[in-house]
């Protein structure tokens, strides 16, 4: 047959046409923009293919005609779920270009925001996982939460989502103590809303059957496919970057890496269930290590941040680097670097190649998502129809960044 | 005027037809409400709290609008019975209210065969489903009926077989006898629930499965089919499929009260019998369907089947063996006639 989807199987007497249906761009569980070809035989699941693109901006080329601190804001638009994690990669690239250490303050709030990314992150997606396997309460419940570390993410920026709140250089402004302490309280009664939502769920025999040796990924298969954060820790590897290549200050703090054991969907779901209970531990340790420094600047007032404010009513240099920092940008040295950071998806990297003036020659993000896509047909093959919104929201994709 | 026969006897039948038309639909939209806010409350909602006073009128407020938009039949379609099949649904579950004891003889037809001919009318309607699908011409709501005609047809078999339990020890199968079968000097205590108490349960979760309540919601399970049969139903179809189910629901309620729960008798030995009763007994029920609504997961197909085929059907028709077994040896609770 023409048609490369329809393969036809003949019996003896006549032929059977599979069933083809489109799954989504605008079906409730297709998270976003992503459109599935699928190919059923009855209930199973034949062939998965997916279509993305729906949500292609062009940012990495939209990237090169821009300055590094025009581009800075894109990266809240990647994965929208953890806007700062993204931010984050971005700042440390140029950063190692530059050369630049950041203050230990500020290093401390960027953990600490990245933390509260990845809580953010695993809220919303075991919560639609759970949706997309037919229990509509935990999101209700996950949204409250959620909506917390949305008004943090607002009262350090002033945006509650495309916050652009990490910079090359550092933070761009201080956290005040009441803010702090209102994370502190929000990081002591989180735990309780995690045990409720598991509650509804981790024991739930009919959440687990539907989770439990449902898209199983085995080591090899994470190898192969490329995946990273849950996905492979999921299936039993301790590899998070916060710990076997540690940037930022990751290295001062206490915290575990939750491992899964059957690489299924259900172990994503515990492993996200476990770090986000993780999470809480390092914001309240950044939160009293915050104390410890207060004061110190958040920004290195070099080439690539702007001036103090007071200076600038003093200082005329301070005035007109003002002026040629937000006109001009600041300039990279030569040369090509690639940094990863452990979204909470899982590695994001950017590799960036600079050829030694104020905007990037070349910028290719690395997002997790898209790789975990990729391998889609692979874990769902042979599965029911039902299992590939469950293993869909196991792979929890964002189609801001796999689109990008 | 004589209402025995002729004339007058139409009159009465029709006047009787419409009080409990009227009565089920108003309290259903009312219960419908309940179920909305019962769903918002569990998820820290507020729920419905516009229209009217607590948001009560909410309910009519949708009916308006279902009524008022436009129908859009899909070019595809078989359109008689693309049209046929919300009717079927909607005038089934509502035809099995006729049997239905509200009182001592508060009952419009007082046949011998009840629940048998409720057993029918709950059967009968798979085709709602089945014929709404396949007459969308759409591969979501195909794959949405034939799921269903499987899971209604399968849950059905045992709800049998728990009813037969309930029939060796009543020795009837009118609906008001099997009441009366329980009325008892211990109360809450001499109705079904208590002998046959396992069943309950199943009956309970059968009744779950035959409505296509969470978690057997698959024939409109959102996060594989959208919304399954239901797909292509806009406006006054679509109200039509929404009532229909949620009048089912409301029946199972009244059957497991009536079958179990000893119907209009009070449960306490000194109180007066009624209808309040029932409509309490019904409440309670609804308020236990919703709040599962608003808890569980949902099924996948194949682990649906099993639940049916190999866990609860084999479990009540035991149960029938049983239930014969005392019966025979006369053990009180389950042999009375």
């Amino acid at each position: 047959m023409a048609n490369n989807y329809q393969h036809e199987k003949k019996t003896s007497e006549n032929s059977i046409r599979n069933f083809n249906i489109n799954f989504g761009p605008q079906h409730p569980a297709a998270h976003g923009v992503l459109r599935m070809v699928l190919e059923l035989d009855g209930e199973i699941v034949d062939r998965c293919d997916p279509h993305i693109g729906l949500l292609h901006r062009g940012t990495e080329k939209l990237m090169e005609s821009r300055t590094y601190l025009q581009n800075l804001p894109y990266f809240d638009r990647l994965d929208y779920v953890a806007p700062m994690n993204q931010e984050h990669a971005w700042c440390l690239a140029i950063e190692k270009l530059l050369n630049v250490q950041i203050s230990y303050r500020a290093s401390l709030i960027r953990v600490l925001y990245c933390e509260i990314g990845r809580v953010l992150n695993h809220l919303l997606n075991i919560t639609t996982q759970a949706m997309d396997v037919g229990a509509f309460t935990p999101i209700s419940w996950g949204f409250e939460e959620r909506e917390k570390l949305m008004v943090f993410y607002e009262r350090a920026c002033g945006a509650r989502l495309h916050a652009a709140y990490f910079r090359p250089g550092g933070v761009h402004q201080d956290l005040s103590d009441d803010l702090l302490n209102d994370i502190m309280d929000w990081s002591i009664s989180f735990p309780k809303v995690v045990n409720d939502i598991e509650e509804l769920l981790t024991e739930n025999r009919i959440f687990k059957q539907r989770n439990v040796d449902i898209g199983i990924v085995s080591k090899d298969e994470a190898f192969d496919w490329g995946f990273s954060g849950v996905m492979v820790r999921g299936s039993g590897l301790a590899w998070d970057l916060r710990r076997s290549q540690p940037y930022e200050c990751y290295n001062d703090f206490e915290f575990k890496i939750p491992i899964g054991k059957n690489g299924d969907c259900y172990d994503r779901y515990l492993c996200r269930v476990w770090e986000m209970k993780e999470s809480v531990k390092i914001v309240q340790q950044s939160i009293e290590k915050l104390s410890m420094c207060k004061g110190d600047d958040v920004l290195v007032r070099g080439k690539i941040a702007p001036p103090n404010r007071v200076d600038m009513k003093k200082s005329m240099e301070a005035l007109i680097h003002h002026f040629k920092l937000y006109t001009e940008g600041f300039h990279v040295p030569k040369g090509e670097i690639y940094v990863s950071v452990e979204a909470p998806k899982g590695e994001f990297g950017v590799f960036l190649v600079s050829d030694g003036t104020n905007k990037p020659y070349k910028v290719k993000l690395r997002s997790p998502g898209f790789l975990h896509l990729a391998a889609i047909d692979h874990i769902c093959r042979g599965h029911q129809l039902a299992d590939v919104s469950a293993i869909l929201g196991s792979l929890d994709v964002v189609f801001g960044e796999i689109d990008r | 005027m004589d209402f025995s026969h002729g004339f007058g006897l139409i009159l009465l039948i029709t006047g009787q037809c419409l009080l409990i038309t009227i009565a089920v639909l108003l309290s259903l939209a009312f219960l419908m409400f309940a179920d909305r806010k019962i769903w918002a409350a569990v998820q820290m909602r507020k729920g419905p709290n516009v229209v009217g006073v607590f948001g009560l009128l909410q309910s009519f407020a949708d009916f308006l609008k279902y009524i008022f938009k436009e129908i859009i039949i899909p070019a595809g379609s078989d359109k008689v019975v693309f049209l046929l099949a919300p009717l079927i649904t909607f005038v089934l579950s509502l035809i099995a209210w006729s049997v239905i004891p509200f009182n001592n003889g508060w009952v419009l037809t007082d046949i011998n065969v009840g629940i048998l001919f409720i057993f029918a009318v709950a059967g009968l309607e798979v085709y709602g489903v089945i014929m709404g699908g396949w007459a969308s011409n759409s591969k979501y709501p195909f794959l949405g009926s034939l799921r269903s005609a499987a899971q209604m047809i399968s849950y059905e078999v045992s709800i049998g077989f728990i009813i037969i339990g309930i029939l060796i020890s009543t020795g009837s199968l009118n609906l008001s006898k099997i009441v009366l079968a329980q009325d008892g000097s211990y109360g809450i205590f001499s109705w079904y629930w208590l002998p046959h108490f396992p069943m309950v349960i199943l009956f309970f979760i059968s009744a779950l499965a035959e409505t296509n309540r969470p978690p057997f919601d698959l024939p409109e399970a959102e996060a594989e089919l959208v919304a399954g049969f239901q797909v292509e139903y806009s406006s006054t179809p679509f109200l039509l499929f929404m009532i229909g189910e949620l009048m089912t629901v409301v029946l199972m309620c009244a059957l497991i009260s009536i079958l179990f729960f000893g119907g209009w008798l009070s449960p306490i030995p000194l109180l007066p019998d009624g209808i309040f009763w029932l409509v309490a007994k019904i409440l309670l029920l609804f308020f236990m369907f919703s709040m599962v609504k608003a808890i569980v997961p949902r099924f996948r197909y194949d682990q649906l089947m099993r639940l049916g085929w190999k866990v609860f059907l084999p479990m009540s028709l035991t149960w029938v063996v049983i239930v014969a077994t005392l019966a025979q040896f006369g053990i009180s609770g389950y042999v009375r006639w």
